[in-house]
């Protein structure tokens, strides 16, 4: 319990919390035959992420002109191809890019149009067709199907996301336990918890998981040391700088738990404040913050994972894209298309995943968004199939109930 | 249902209220439906006591922190890295650190300590509900500082009246307007825009948020063109700035040069332009429409209740919503009348903030300073006057009952007893806050207790105490 004391790093977590990154991880991985190895990290960017920044398309010829002021000039995106860049925060994740381990789908969607966050967040994480479809996430269904084996689960943060909730027992954990705690409590409540379907099961596994969290901080300190944030020294500047270190942190620490042999072989994070209805900023501003926070936990955790990263597959998914028009606010709206990230050692190197429809006024989804030409489901199919193993049969029933229509993206390990 | 006059004021105190604080049961099991009755009441809910600071004022506040960064960034362009005193007291980032921190702390504080120690606890659960319906959340910079006392000028005087003017007085307050981007939306063919060169125009954050959240839910039958539709009749709803006279800054104010000019059509209904009665004029009619009814008593039910209410409290809460045209009085008096409400079981688990001020209520405490409660509400989950999205906070178990919690809310009730547990009879305790709830295995665990901290940290974390 020592571990959990330290305050450098109980701040450094804390820090990432308020930053509004929290994670969930769940899947112990199998003993190490070779799919036991393969790790999957889904990273949940809630409030709806514009892709059209993230990945902007500057070779389109109709980018500019729909984005105005908020668009991101050709000559500062960090270049993908003749159409694509990145935008000029996510440069780790460009680094990345340039060795083969990161590829962009630019015109992704959910099977949901109804263009509420709660809905199609709900469809994002159920794997559902339809919204409140299901009350258990695709994430536990696919390690269900996966089956065969004991599979631990645990989830770090502070409320239990629906991705991840279903039949698999899913633990949490989260950073601020203040006391050391009266010893006879746990077991006095454990009696009391024995007949209460919802107590009794939590309080047990948030014990195992506090040990298990304390041991595997312990070994990751190695690679957290010097990841906490700077200690003062006013301006926004040093806040953003502060904010990145703290996301970098959750990534190592994240990491550092991947890397135990015991370790989650499936991980959820979450990232939220993507919702930029104004003043989202162009190279610089709001948006420009979140994604540099992103790009920071996705080098935390290729940093944290060393030999690991190989065997690794990170993929980022939103609920919608926004408006292709820059809005009256500088900002822009509720959307449908936008843009997935996929990462990692694993990933087969290879261009763009799925067709660009192009910005023209004819393309566009209801003559106002990125129009979607791949299911965000199809992505994930892929992912789990070539990455993990899952069949077929498996993905189309009930990791991605009633699904047989929607195609597995290919080519991506 | 027919439950004992004890069991029912036990109800009555825990699933309609906060939690007894001790003595409250005997007295409520006189007349414990009575009881509630009387908390409901037409000039609305009570206000927390302190000094009440206004949005306005708040944004002026918040406004001057604007104008400092402002000045204070070109300060650092002209002679760089300035390090004498007077900048260090004027650096906006302390300003602003020191007007986010203290101002809702102190509301947030003031709020905390009326629901430990109100003996009208109906009505400030009442109250709580209507405020994470129409939530306003500090986790943007402007809104940070206003949700208190959003709360107490848009919600509180309006909880026990009709729906209608609840939904007025939060869709035209400042804070919402800020909170949901509504204050700058321009409608493209306005004066306005006309007269700018940049592009300016409609932000449908708003319109989409009422449609969705606060009125007919999202299947209540508005598709995409309706949201727009209603976004360009709300334009012109905004806040006075600086450049306004003294005595509009920071209230409402209808921009009528910003306003879309035209008639629009909101789910098949016309509406001709009336300027800031256009916007007016939707929202009347989003608040008479059955899908507001069914989606708010649904949600009510819900909310105290069960996660999975029974179909036929929805249907009592509806009917008296569509018969008094959205009187909330009576639709808190048919929630109070219906058998439904009665189960004995308790079906809800509380969520933090619930928890946390039926703790103090059950000692007879009220929290003294924001340190006590706020780490712990942050480590749970709910930090004060954050809600992560416009939708508010879950009321749903899932969402709170993850394991970490639990062992957090152990650790809480552990800390919180080390520190108040002193001198206590605890059985005394147990009874009083659970009365007829209280189990002859939780009774027993808190007698058999080696110490009194460990007892009533027994009673807190109980599963008749983390429910209600």
């Amino acid at each position: 319990m020592t571990a959990l004391a330290s305050p450098t790093r109980r701040a450094l977590l804390a820090a990432g919390a308020g930053f509004g990154v929290s994670l969930s991880f769940m899947g112990r991985a199998r003993a190490a035959d070779g799919l036991g190895r393969k790790k999957l990290v889904v990273i949940v960017a809630r409030g709806a992420m514009d892709g059209l920044s993230a990945a902007p398309p500057v070779g389109d010829p109709d980018y500019a002109g729909l984005r105005g002021r908020i668009a991101i000039p050709a000559e500062a995106a960090l270049k993908l191809d003749e159409t694509f860049g990145l935008h000029p925060a996510l440069a780790g994740i460009h680094g990345l890019a340039r060795k083969g381990q990161a590829r962009i789908a630019p015109a992704v969607a959910s099977p949901d149009r109804a263009r509420s966050h709660f809905e199609a967040q709900d469809v994002l994480e159920s794997g559902a067709a339809a919204a409140y479809g299901t009350s258990s996430g695709f994430l536990n269904r696919a390690l269900e199907a996966m089956g065969g084996h004991r599979v631990e689960a645990l989830s770090v943060g502070t409320t239990a996301p629906l991705i991840l909730r279903g039949k698999v027992q899913t633990a949490s954990w989260s950073p601020g336990r203040e006391t050391d705690g009266n010893p006879r409590l746990p077991a006095i409540l454990g009696d009391l918890y024995a007949g209460d379907p919802l107590l009794g099961p939590a309080l047990a596994q948030g014990l195992e998981t506090e040990a298990m969290v304390a041991m595997a901080r312990k070994d990751a300190a190695p690679a957290a040391a010097g990841m906490a944030p700077a200690a003062s020294g006013g301006g926004l500047q040093a806040l953003a700088r502060q904010g990145r270190a703290a996301a970098e942190g959750v990534g190592r620490t994240t990491a550092g738990l991947m890397r135990r042999p015991d370790g989650p072989q499936v991980v959820a994070l979450s990232i939220d404040g993507w919702d930029t209805h104004a003043n989202q900023g162009a190279v610089e501003g709001q948006l420009a913050g979140r994604l540099s926070y992103l790009d920071a936990l996705v080098m935390g955790l290729h940093d944290g994972l060393g030999e690991t990263w190989k065997d690794t597959i990170v993929v980022t998914a939103t609920e919608f894209g926004r408006t292709a028009r820059v809005n009256g606010t500088g900002g822009t709206d509720h959307g449908t298309g936008s843009t997935a990230l996929v990462m990692g050692g694993a990933l087969k190197p290879g261009g763009v995943i799925g067709d660009w429809p192009t910005l023209k006024p004819a393309a566009l989804f209801e003559g106002r968004d990125t129009r979607p030409t791949l299911d965000l489901r199809g992505l994930f199919k892929g992912v789990l199939a070539e990455h993990l193993g899952l069949d077929r049969r498996a993905l189309d029933t009930t990791v991605f109930p009633d699904s047989a229509d929607v195609a597995a993206a290919t080519g991506l390990a | 249902m027919t439950a004992s006059p004890d069991l029912a004021a036990a109800i009555a105190v825990t699933r309609f209220g906060l939690g007894a604080r001790p003595g409250e049961l005997a007295v409520v099991a006189r007349d414990p439906k009575g009881w509630l009755r009387d908390q409901i009441r037409r000039d609305g809910a009570d206000q927390p006591a302190g000094p009440a600071v206004s949005t306005a004022e708040r944004l002026a506040g918040f406004r001057e922190y604007q104008m400092d960064r402002r000045e204070a960034r070109q300060g650092d362009r002209k002679d760089g890295d300035d390090q004498d005193g007077k900048t260090e007291a004027r650096d906006p980032v302390r300003i602003a650190a020191r007007m986010i921190r203290e101002g809702p702390a102190e509301d947030f504080l003031a709020r905390a300590q009326l629901a430990a120690t109100t003996p009208a606890g109906f009505r400030e659960r009442w109250a709580l509900f209507w405020a994470n319906h129409f939530t306003v959340s500090g986790v943007k910079l402007v809104t940070a500082t206003v949700a208190g006392p959003f709360e107490q000028e848009a919600i509180r005087p309006h909880v026990f009246g009709r729906f209608e003017d609840l939904l007025v007085a939060s869709s035209s307050h400042p804070a919402m307007l800020l909170y949901l981007d509504q204050a700058q939306s321009i409608g493209p063919d306005s004066r306005a825009a006309n007269r700018r060169r940049r592009a300016a125009g409609l932000n449908e954050n708003l319109a989409r948020e009422i449609l969705e959240l606060h009125t007919v839910g999202v299947d209540g039958g508005y598709g995409q063109a309706d949201v727009t539709e209603f976004a360009r009749a709300l334009t012109g709803w905004s806040v006075g700035g600086l450049r306004e006279p003294g005595d509009r800054q920071g209230r409402f104010l209808f921009r009528p040069q910003a306003h879309e000019p035209g008639a629009r059509t909101v789910m098949g209904k016309a509406y001709r332009d009336g300027g800031v009665d256009q916007g007016r004029a939707v929202l009347a009619d989003l608040a008479a429409r059955p899908a507001t009814a069914r989606h708010l008593s649904y949600k009510l039910a819900r909310h105290f209740v069960a996660d999975a209410p029974p179909p036929g409290l929805v249907r009592q809460l509806e009917t008296a919503w569509t018969r008094t045209g959205g009187d909330l009085a009576a639709v808190a008096a048919a929630l109070v009348e219906a058998p439904e409400a009665w189960t004995p079981a308790p079906a809800k688990l509380k969520t933090p903030y619930e928890f946390l001020v039926s703790g103090y209520r059950a000692i007879g405490a009220r929290p003294g300073a924001i340190q006590q409660i706020a780490p712990t509400l942050n480590g749970l989950g709910q930090r004060a006057f954050s809600p992560p999205s416009p939708k508010g906070w879950s009321d749903e178990a899932a969402a709170w009952a993850a394991p970490d919690a639990i062992v957090k809310r152990m650790a809480w009730a552990e800390a919180f007893a080390a520190r108040t547990a002193r001198g206590l009879d605890t059985d005394a305790v147990a009874a009083d806050a659970l009365g007829a709830r209280l189990t002859a295995p939780v009774r027993t665990a808190v007698a058999r207790a080696e110490s009194r901290e460990e007892a009533l940290a027994v009673l807190l974390m109980s599963p008749e105490f983390q429910r209600r």
